[in-house]
């Protein structure tokens, strides 16, 4: 698997939201998704930059662009050294929120790409990795 | 580190000799294919790549390097125009390796000692054999990448939508469906209610032999998309055996407007967009 | 500071939400329509988000958020022109929308407020009668 760009940005506030929307479009154009696979997979970023900012208190994420063979693919890691999540298998449930928001964000983003992964210690912080393949 | 930069020296100096030889190579070569380029392109891309040959040459012959870059560059540009111009891979793989004899012939008259002629043959038939696969990947790469695309363009064209009415549409659905194709079918028919205004859309599975459960949550899903969007979706065309097959798959089709066949679908969508249908006095009689 | 324009249709109002809205400028789209459906005495709000290219779930509470207070104070909402690729997406996500109306574009907008205030017209006539 070949790496062909490899980026990292800050989640610090709610306009580096807006800034990571923009360029997983970039990157998810530049890998020539389709229109539909682009928009689940900056709809996945912005609920994983979401939670990072607001659940993780700030951290960053690392893009790449990646190649295997034919296909084409995005991988986002979300790293924060928040809180951390007590218990992965609620958080992943449909729903389930300790703040107010809707609870979609993680297993929606779990539904919308090909891989998933999550890693979480309570007092250190999680990381939430998120592909697409074409 | 003398030796390493012979190789750039001679070819830099004979740079003119190099692409005529090769040039001409290259058309007399029974690969070469005059309907699908022209000789002014052919010279045109030789002599760049020569260029380019040489500027990489001078820091050595590691194809890995950095400055070599450009070299593949330039020939990731020239074999994706020759894939999609429909180019054998022979022909290209020819492009490359038609460039040895022009540079032994240059390297054998100014390398005087037969040790150093050696050397210098076998670092020439290494790099531009490296260079000869990798244009051969670039070329089976992007083969694959057209037949894909292909691919995706055959499933676009076997899934037309059509117009019944006013605000009415239709997605008569035909042959086995598999999850691709059923997700491309369903994108299409999201476009064309947008682009059409249409509030009403009837998909049609009578032509469907099996359903499984992919394909049934892909139809549901495109139900509740079209009504995200403002517009209502009504199946029609559901056979016994495939409405038992929904049910035992627990796929729950109870939130769709579903209907026996295409007409039945197409009357009920009539009357929700306000339109009636009536006998004209000529066929009364007749009936 | 920037703002989402509110504009007002007979007595409706028609809000036309731009590309990439940042969160804080939701938070503010909600207080500022809250307001007008007060002043402007609106019967109902339509939404246009033609040129949305993402809704996530923070922005779909945001419209929900909308549709329930504009309820409240007894006016209709719909979101109008929602692009295919953001309903799939939707889709998949999970979210649904409930108690949102929806139409294709700002006309059929128009037209299925228009039959939903007749609707509860008609509603309210019963009850007084
Ligand atoms: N980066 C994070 N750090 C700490 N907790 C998190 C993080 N991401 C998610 N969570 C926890 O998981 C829950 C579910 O997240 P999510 O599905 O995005 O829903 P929501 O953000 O709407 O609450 C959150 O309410 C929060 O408790
Ligand atoms: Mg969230």
């Amino acid at each position: 698997m070949a790496t062909l760009r490899d980026e990292i940005y800050p989640i610090r506030s709610s306009d580096d939201i807006v800034k990571v929307r923009q360029i997983t479009r970039e990157w998810a154009l530049m890998q020539t998704f389709s229109l539909v696979d682009q928009t689940k997979i900056v709809t996945a970023a912005s609920e994983l930059a979401r939670n990072t900012l607001e659940h993780g208190r700030g951290g960053e994420v690392r893009i790449q662009a990646l190649q295997e063979g034919p296909r084409r693919g995005l991988r986002l890691t979300f790293t924060d050294q928040g809180p951390g999540i007590p218990d992965l298998a609620k958080a992943l449930q449909d729903g389930f929120t300790t703040g107010n928001g809707m609870g979609l964000g993680l297993s929606g983003s779990k539904r919308l790409m090909n891989d998933f992964d999550i890693q979480s210690e309570v007092g250190k912080g999680t990381t939430v990795m998120i592909a697409r393949w074409k | 580190m003398e030796k390493r930069t012979k190789l750039a020296e001679i070819v830099g100096s004979q740079q003119d000799t190099i692409l005529k030889d090769w040039v001409d190579f290259q058309l007399n070569a029974i690969t070469l294919r005059r309907d699908l380029m022209k000789e002014s392109e052919l010279r045109e891309q030789s002599r760049e790549f020569l260029n380019l040959f040489t500027q990489a040459a001078q820091t050595g012959s590691d194809v890995g390097e950095a400055t070599w870059k450009p070299v593949k560059d330039f020939l990731g540009q020239i074999t994706r125009s020759r894939v999609l111009l429909g180019f054998p891979p022979s022909e290209t793989a020819t492009f490359i390796f038609s460039l040895k004899q022009p540079l032994f012939d240059v390297i054998r008259a100014a390398v005087k000692d037969p040790k150093d002629l050696v050397t210098d043959m076998w670092t020439t038939t290494t790099l531009l054999d490296k260079i000869g696969l990798y244009v051969m990947e670039l070329h089976q790469q992007n083969r694959e990448e057209v037949i894909h695309r292909q691919q995706e363009e055959l499933l676009e064209l076997s899934t037309p939508v059509v117009q019944l009415f006013e605000n009415i549409l239709a997605l008569p659905l035909i042959g086995t469906l598999d999850s691709a194709r059923t997700q491309v079918v369903m994108e299409n028919l999201l476009q064309r209610i947008v682009e059409t205004g249409a509030t009403i859309s009837i998909i049609d599975i009578t032509g469907v032999p099996t359903v499984d459960t992919l394909v049934a949550q892909h139809l549901l899903k495109t139900v509740a998309a079209a009504r995200l969007m403002g517009a209502d979706c009504i199946i029609s065309g559901i056979r016994p055996q495939i409405a038992q097959t929904i049910v035992h798959l627990g796929v729950d089709l109870s939130e769709v407007t579903t209907k026996a066949t295409l007409a039945d679908a197409f009357m009920i969508a009539l009357q929700r967009t306000g339109a009636t249908v009536t006998k004209s006095a000529a066929s009364k009689t007749k009936g | 500071m920037e703002r989402i324009p509110i504009l007002k249709m007979g007595s409706f109002l028609l809000v036309t939400v731009q590309v990439d809205m940042h969160d804080r400028l939701a938070m503010t789209l909600q207080d500022d329509l809250t307001g007008r459906i007060v002043k402007d005495r609106a019967h109902g709000v339509l939404i246009d988000i033609s040129s949305l290219e993402i809704v996530d779930s923070f922005i779909g509470r945001m419209i929900g958020n909308i549709a329930s207070m504009a309820r409240v104070l007894d006016a209709e909402t719909v979101v109008v022109g929602m692009r295919p690729a953001v309903a799939i997406t939707l889709v998949e996500l999970g979210l649904s929308l409930p108690g949102v109306r929806t139409a294709l574009n700002v006309d059929q907008g128009v037209e299925l407020l228009k039959e939903c205030i007749e609707e509860r017209a008609q509603g309210n006539g019963h009850v007084a009668g």
